[in-house]
């Protein structure tokens, strides 16, 4: 390493380059010639809608995808990376989007799996103090003898990342690190990064859609549109608009629609001391109380894991309540089918594939799912009206664009955005009196996410009540009326949107 | 006269000795589909492992005259069919559970034909050592009477669970059995582990099988087993998945076992059949009392298909 590279970081050697990198799946060109490089001791963004390519390149780069052609350059040599084993001995060290700990074993056991080699046989006493030694250098701290699935998401990425950097690598490369984290837990973990690339030289390539993290942290971003690169060179002197333009092109972008101005109306859902647990038998929802009135949205916030999907569950009947009151327009509910007709509640939950479809019926059945056995869907009562049915089908199917509009086909072939408004095209397309959903955007792009949070606020505008439960604070804030925060099961912080405080509601979420 | 003296005290020492003698084949087939489970399959063909094992042994020590000879050739046919499993399962979209039936039949199958000639003759059996030499009371002889084979399952448990802690093989095969994710993330090689999990998981059954028709009762017939392979699986559950636990629920097992022979050498013979049951009446409890909708299993191997 020589004085120069210390000092400036910009005119040091390149610690990675990708050259004329081109990758198809089947005829579709996910990556079409990307020329990048990382500089040494750098902290470089990779941004792009989703379906842009940015995971699809970071794992070409790792070894897990083999690129069709072009090259990869680590420290001016160029070599060949078939499989993570060999990017691990290039020094290359990668966090992933998805957790990789083994949920089973404690952290010290996750962390000990990690080093390379694995001793033949483990000395728990010796490894323990290793660890514990070097954890108390770093700026956070996690309890080593937890198991990994008793963790928070925020603790869970802690640990991958904690995982990599003891492995030492020289390039770290991070898919979305901070998606799980509140903002000020963020902000630790980049600053911590940001502080290593200066005193360790480490390179940091980090893929990331928050500009606000981009524009904090970032010393060169390189930006990936529709998998050609549209830019590549220092962060110097782009705003976020430029940059979103770099990142969408002239794509027009549905706006979310106007708020209009509505009455609050009648208590729609009661919710009244409502303790459920999770599959472990642990309490997850610890006491919850909420009131959710007509013509409003009420955001919840909170970082994953804290009680969110066991709330949602409850209340579209895949999960009972161990104790509590839940009212709907005053009665009792207990989330029966009859009950969800009666009174017009309907629900898009995370993950709607997994949790409100049928993955190998077509669209028509999946879309019949809430009506088959109403009178004007059904002949002589027992058997299906199957031409009312699919005229059904194909109306919705046309209102609500989904693509391709094929109704034989199983729903399971749809790309996530197609399968979201079809459930939401059942869901909200007839009369509905209150709305329960779920991160109703997570994994789309900009325009179909655009399109989703429009429709919830053309449904609120009609006077529903809307229960919005989202990881996603943006989304919170443009949406909501009314935001609550819940952490451990708890509802922590509620004030009107005018009122809502960004900086209170991240301490909130991580339960300070 | 020892009879009068011991009385109903007769009945604990029997299903003490009964428990060590019946744990035997639980034990075995139990600790290999521990280890098959905590690698993320389950191999129900287990059972079939156990009979092909019994008969082996049988013929194999028949032949040869030497009993341990036919300990090890029984252990060789459960892991040649742990290596079928394991080889049929790592195509995709292929049921563990499934081909585990398929080849429990087979197993079975293969054990019948080829053991017909074997019914009748007496094999050489595997020794035992008595502990219990000191007394004068025959019971006491009887119950401490103890196989050679029962103290390597009892030296196995332990030994396995260090192995599951401690090692790199160990932590592979739990990482491998809990999340596939995390180990292609790591670049372990998730069906060669499996692999080599369940093919030790049938060399133990295999072993479990000699000792049945090597030992306790000690000769070869088609209805020998009556399902201890398919019970030592669901007591696998019931032991979540730790191999010192799987020893204790074995040793419960067995002495379920034993209580219909141990009331009967007393005189208590009403009810036979029914104290006889005392082994699947006691699976079925612990199935019902183990289970519940409402929460998934704690240990319980993320990769098992059972719980997906």
């Amino acid at each position: 390493m020589t004085a120069e590279a210390l000092t400036s970081p910009y005119q040091s050697a390149t610690a990675l380059e990708v050259i004329n990198l081109c990758k198809s799946f089947g005829a579709l060109r996910v990556l079409d010639n990307i020329s990048f490089q990382l500089q040494r001791g750098s902290f470089h963004a990779l941004l792009g809608g989703n379906g842009a390519g940015k995971s699809t390149l970071v794992k070409c780069i790792m070894g897990y995808y083999h690129a069709d052609e072009g090259s990869v350059l680590i420290g001016n040599h160029e070599r060949e990376i078939n499989n993570t084993r060999d990017a691990h001995q290039h020094g290359l060290g990668m966090v992933y989007q998805h957790f990789t700990l083994v949920p089973e074993m404690t952290v010290l056991e996750n962390l000990v799996l990690s080093r390379s080699p694995i001793p033949k046989i483990i000395n728990w006493q010796k490894e323990k103090q290793h660890l514990e030694s070097l954890m108390a250098e770093m700026p956070f701290q996690i309890p080593l003898h937890k198991k990994a699935s008793a963790l928070a998401a925020g603790e869970k990425q802690k640990v991958e990342i904690l995982k990599q950097l003891f492995l030492q690598p020289e390039i770290l490369i991070l898919d979305e690190p901070t998606s799980v984290l509140t903002p000020q837990e963020a902000d630790e973990v980049l600053d911590m990064l940001k502080e290593w690339t200066r005193s360790k030289n480490l390179s940091v390539l980090i893929i990331t859609h928050k500009f606000r993290e981009v524009m904090n942290f970032a010393d060169d971003v390189s930006i990936l549109r529709r998998g050609k690169l549209t830019y590549s060179g220092p962060l110097a002197e782009k705003t976020p608009a430029m940059l979103a333009e770099l990142m969408v092109g002239n794509e027009e972008i549905a706006s979310t629609g106007a708020r209009e101005l509505a009455i609050k109306g009648d208590i729609r859902l009661d919710i009244h001391q409502l303790v459920a647990s999770n599959d472990s038998g642990t309490v997850a929802v610890d006491g919850i109380s909420l009131k959710l009135h007509g013509g409003e949205i009420l955001g919840i916030a909170g970082v994953s894991g804290n009680g969110q999907s066991e709330l949602v569950q409850v209340l579209s009947g895949q999960r009972s309540p161990d104790s509590g009151d839940i009212r709907v327009f005053g009665e009792t509910y207990t989330a029966s089918r009859e009950e969800m007709a009666r009174h017009k509640l309907y629900c898009l939950p995370e993950e709607p594939l997994r949790n409100a479809c049928v993955p190998r019926m077509n669209l028509v059945e999946n879309l019949a799912l809430r009506i088959f056995d109403q009178p004007r869907y059904t002949r002589w009562r027992w058997f299906l009206n199957r031409q009312a049915l699919k005229a059904h089908a194909l109306k919705l199917i046309d209102r609500y664009h989904v693509r391709p509009p094929e109704p034989e086909r199983w729903i399971e072939t749809l790309s996530g955005g197609n399968v979201q408004r079809l459930v939401l095209a059942r869901e909200i397309s007839g009369e509905v009196d209150l709305l329960i959903t779920a991160n109703p955007c997570f994994g789309l792009d900009f325009a179909a996410t655009a399109e989703i949070r429009r429709q919830l606020m053309e449904v609120r505008n009609r006077g529903v009540a809307v229960l919005l439960v989202s990881e996603d604070l943006d989304e919170l804030l443009e949406l909501s009326d009314r935001i609550a925060v819940i952490f451990e099961g708890q509802l922590r912080y509620e004030a009107p949107i005018a009122q809502a405080n960004m900086d209170e509601i991240g301490l909130k979420m991580a339960g300070h | 006269m020892t009879e009068t003296i011991l009385g109903w005290w007769g009945v604990p020492l029997a299903i003490l000795g009964g428990a060590i003698r019946a744990s035997t084949p639980y034990l075995f087939v139990s600790l290999g589909e521990c280890l098959t489970e905590k690698s993320g399959r389950t191999n129900l063909g287990q059972e079939g492992n156990l009979v092909l094992g019994a008969m082996t042994a049988y013929a194999v020590s028949y032949l040869s005259g030497s009993p341990w000879l036919g300990v090890f050739a029984a252990g060789c046919t459960g892991m040649l069919l742990g290596l079928l499993h394991a080889w049929v399962c790592q195509f995709k979209k292929v049921n563990d559970i499934a081909v585990g039936i398929a080849l429990m039949l087979f197993g079975i199958g293969v054990a019948f034909f080829f053991g017909k000639p074997y019914i009748q003759p007496t094999a050489p059996h595997l020794p035992a050592i008595g502990f219990g030499n000191w007394s004068d009371i025959p019971q006491v002889r009887a119950a401490l009477e103890i196989n050679v084979l029962f103290l390597f399952g009892l030296l196995l448990a332990p030994l396995l669970s260090w192995v599951l802690s401690s090692t790199r093989w160990g932590l592979m095969l739990r990482t491998v059995g809990d999340s596939s994710d995390a180990a292609d993330a790591l670049g372990f090689s998730v069906n060669r582990v499996r692999m080599v999990a369940t093919m030790i998981g049938g060399f133990l059954a295999g072993v479990g099988g000699a000792f049945l028709s090597l030992y306790y009762p000690g000769s070869w017939n088609e209805g020998l087993s009556s399902g201890q392979g398919l019970i030592a699986v669901a007591l696998v559950v019931f032991a979540r998945w730790d191999p010192m636990r799987c020893l204790y629920a074995a040793l419960l097992f067995g002495g379920a076992g034993a209580l219909g022979p141990a009331l009967q050498s007393v005189g208590f013979s009403s009810g036979y059949y029914l104290f006889n049951a005392a082994p699947y009446v006691l699976t079925l409890i612990l199935m019902i009392v183990t289970c519940s909708p409402q929460r998934t299993l704690a240990g319980v191997p993320g990769e098992l298909s059972i719980t997906k």
